[in-house]
């Protein structure tokens, strides 16, 4: 079996259902290659590129084929030059386009990092407000297989801290489509940030198109125990976690932040009110990542809600072995979460 | 060339091709839990410029390296523990496949990021300079690394400060699935480098002869002082990019252009040639093959028989003492 899918396959088809009417079924990807697909249908501003954009396997069935149907013009395979690349998406956003650029892994956006971070990110502002960047920026997250610790990074954490960038995390089928669309009508560069686990997730997405607003959290499922804050992938480690804590009488409150950057400080801050106990859980590293924010944002604002200390259910920080036994011992699952929600129970 | 250099070359191809093709039938059983990059009909460039180097010179390789790492000298037990992701790996189950290493044999490193390794390579060299030894430093990249600003980057610096490095383009016309046509606005990587004052030649990365010619120069050149070398070794890898597939079919690659090159075998060719020379006979090339189906089978065991790294060892290496 090819290495990408391996560990994918190995996942159960997790279902998360949204609040949507539609009672339509899609996984994560396919929901993904409806919002390109319908942006692209929409606005003819909008362009896709990357490496293997056009590739028959089409970024993991993201893009297959996007090519025959809108032209090479607007979907094309790029160079392996990731901070150029970077900076041509911008030029083109500035001079009025819709670019979504595509790194089928998260590692290799580091390389395009200055024209990320000190051009497009800056450029709103340091033009006082007169050329926008309405750029998105791609990335595909992995883990599992060896992959090690170049082909696994969930690097979110890091980019938090470059003001100018948006940041989306979604974790479910309809989050996937209606945040991609909202990244491509925003008019700032949008890091869009995808985990390969998630793209069997299942769950009803709308044929239609909509947008999702940017710092706006949701709770997926209620409690009154713990709070559960999930980022990404983490979600779905959070919900089974839940689940299993439920049969121990313990009611956890998960919430998913759906963006990161902006934050929903309130959907935490009014869960937190009621448990006193937070569990933050993110794909990334622990220091100096979304975690961490999160833990200072409560530090800062409701300290005297918490009647235990603040636990961070994250990798820890050791680059990624590429050894099985040690790799199942360093990526955090819902197991974690749970013993740390008994700990704090008790 | 005496007889015995000949050999060798033959030699260290066949070890690679047995190698791989060993991985390449048992990656099925799913126990090397980690991404392969087989570089099988590419065997010749790997053997052509390694022969030329010394121990303490350096390597450094990309996500393909199974070649380089051969070549240089690895330990193949411990390239294949490595592939098993096991204690007794080269990179002791932290690196997996694409970070084969051998600090011992000059090996150091080969990275994952497509164009990473350039400028690594070139700071090797840079410290050889300022070391005042002359020791190489042979970089390994694919056609898809003159894509990146690495390369650039280095070749420029590489040649301001006359450098012994040389670096091995590994030209097979693919990066993943995206032609080289598809990504370069020319088909002469060799000629960029010429632009920035480097010597740089196209060869045929088929044969192994021509190959060694032009490596056995540069390393000179090199050892003399006289700054970098570029060798764009034209070949062709035979699997597809990752893994036991063949990438053949609507949309990958057409199957005339796969026929074409496989009929190009590099070792096929040369054996020939071995052969219409009198340098090889059936009663060598026999003992040669025995000699190596018992190193890889040898290989192949003590990987499966090691142990793998603990959880508990997880925080190992993460700083140097
Ligand atoms: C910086 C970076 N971008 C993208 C990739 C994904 N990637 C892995 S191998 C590869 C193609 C490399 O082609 P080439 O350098 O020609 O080497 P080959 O695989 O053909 O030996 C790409 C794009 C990567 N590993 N690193």
């Amino acid at each position: 079996m090819p290495w990408t899918t391996i560990e994918v396959e190995k996942q159960d088809k997790f279902v998360i259902m949204d609040d949507s009417q539609n009672g339509r079924m899609l996984s994560y990807k396919d929901a993904l290659y409806e919002a390109m697909d319908q942006s692209l249908e929409r606005d003819p501003r909008v362009f896709v590129m990357g490496e293997g954009v056009d590739d028959p396997g089409g970024v993991f069935g993201t893009t297959k084929g996007l090519h025959e149907k809108y032209g090479r013009e607007r979907i094309f395979d790029t160079p392996i030059a990731e901070n150029a690349l970077t900076g041509i998406a911008a030029g083109a956003a500035m001079a009025g386009l819709r670019p979504v650029f595509v790194h089928s892994r998260m590692d290799f956006l580091l390389l395009s990092f200055d024209q990320l971070v000190n051009h497009a990110a800056k450029w709103s502002y340091m033009t006082g407000g007169k050329v926008s960047v309405p750029m998105v920026v791609r990335t595909v997250s992995a883990r599992g297989w060896g992959s090690g610790a170049q082909h696994s990074q969930c690097l979110q954490g890091m980019l938090m801290n470059v003001p100018g960038l948006k940041i989306a995390a979604p974790a479910t089928p309809y989050d996937a489509k209606g945040l991609l669309i909202s990244s491509i009508i925003d008019n700032n560069p949008v890091l869009f940030v995808e985990h390969r686990w998630l793209y069997k997730t299942v769950g009803n997405v709308p044929d239609t198109l909509y947008s999702i607003p940017f710092g706006k959290g949701v709770v997926r499922r209620a409690g009154k125990d713990v709070t559960i804050v999930a980022v990404s992938y983490m979600l779905v480690e959070a919900l089974k976690a839940a689940e299993k804590l439920q049969a121990q009488n313990i009611s956890a409150e998960v919430i998913d932040l759906r963006t990161i950057k902006p934050i929903d400080e309130d959907i935490i801050l009014e869960s937190l009110a009621k448990t006193g106990k937070l569990i933050i859980t993110d794909t990334g590293w622990k220091t100096g990542g979304v975690a961490a924010e999160i833990a200072a944002l409560v530090a800062e604002k409701a300290v005297h809600m918490l009647k235990k200390p603040v636990v961070r259910v994250c990798c820890p920080d050791i680059p990624t072995p590429a050894g099985d036994l040690q790799e199942k011992a360093f990526y955090p699952d819902f197991e974690t979460i749970c013993t740390k929600a008994v700990e704090l129970m008790k | 060339m005496e007889n015995e250099k000949l050999i060798e070359l033959y030699k260290t191809m066949q070890t690679i091709r047995s190698v791989e093709r060993k991985i390449e039938e048992e990656y099925k059983n799913d126990e090397m839990k980690t991404p392969i990059h087989l570089s099988i009909g590419q065997e010749a460039i790997a053997a052509g410029v390694c022969i030329h180097l010394r121990n303490e010179d350096y390597l450094f390789g990309t996500h393909r390296s199974h070649a380089q790492y051969i070549a240089k000298g690895g330990d193949i037990r411990k390239m294949i523990a490595e592939l098993y992701l096991r204690k007794t790996g080269c990179t002791s189950g932290r690196g997996g496949s694409m970070h084969l290493m051998a600090p011992d044999r000059g090996i150091f490193g080969s990275t994952a990021i497509v164009g990473g390794s350039l400028p690594l390579g070139t700071g090797t060299a840079l410290a050889s300079k300022i070391q005042k030894n002359d020791r190489v430093t042979a970089v390994f990249f694919g056609d898809g690394a003159a894509d990146e600003g690495t390369f650039h980057e280095s070749l420029n610096f590489a040649s301001l400060k006359k450098l012994p490095v040389i670096y091995v383009c590994e030209n097979n016309f693919y990066a993943i699935n995206s032609h080289q046509k598809e990504r370069q606005s020319g088909d002469n990587i060799y000629k960029i480098a010429q632009g920035y004052g480097i010597p740089s030649y196209q060869i045929d990365g088929n044969d192994v002869l021509k190959v060694y010619e032009y490596a056995e120069k540069a390393v000179e050149q090199c050892r003399r002082g006289e700054g970098p070398v570029l060798l764009e070794c034209v070949s062709y890898r035979w699997k597809g990019h990752i893994g036991t597939v063949d990438d053949l079919g609507v949309g990958f690659r057409p199957q005339e252009e796969y026929d074409y090159w496989i009929s190009k075998c590099p070792i096929k060719w040369y054996k020939e040639y071995l052969k219409s020379r009198n340098i090889l006979n059936d009663a060598l090339e026999k003992s040669i093959h025995k000699e190596i189906d018992k190193l890889v089978k040898d290989a192949f065991e003590f990987a499966i028989n090691s142990p793998k790294p603990q959880p508990e060892e997880l925080l190992d290496f993460v700083y140097a003492d």
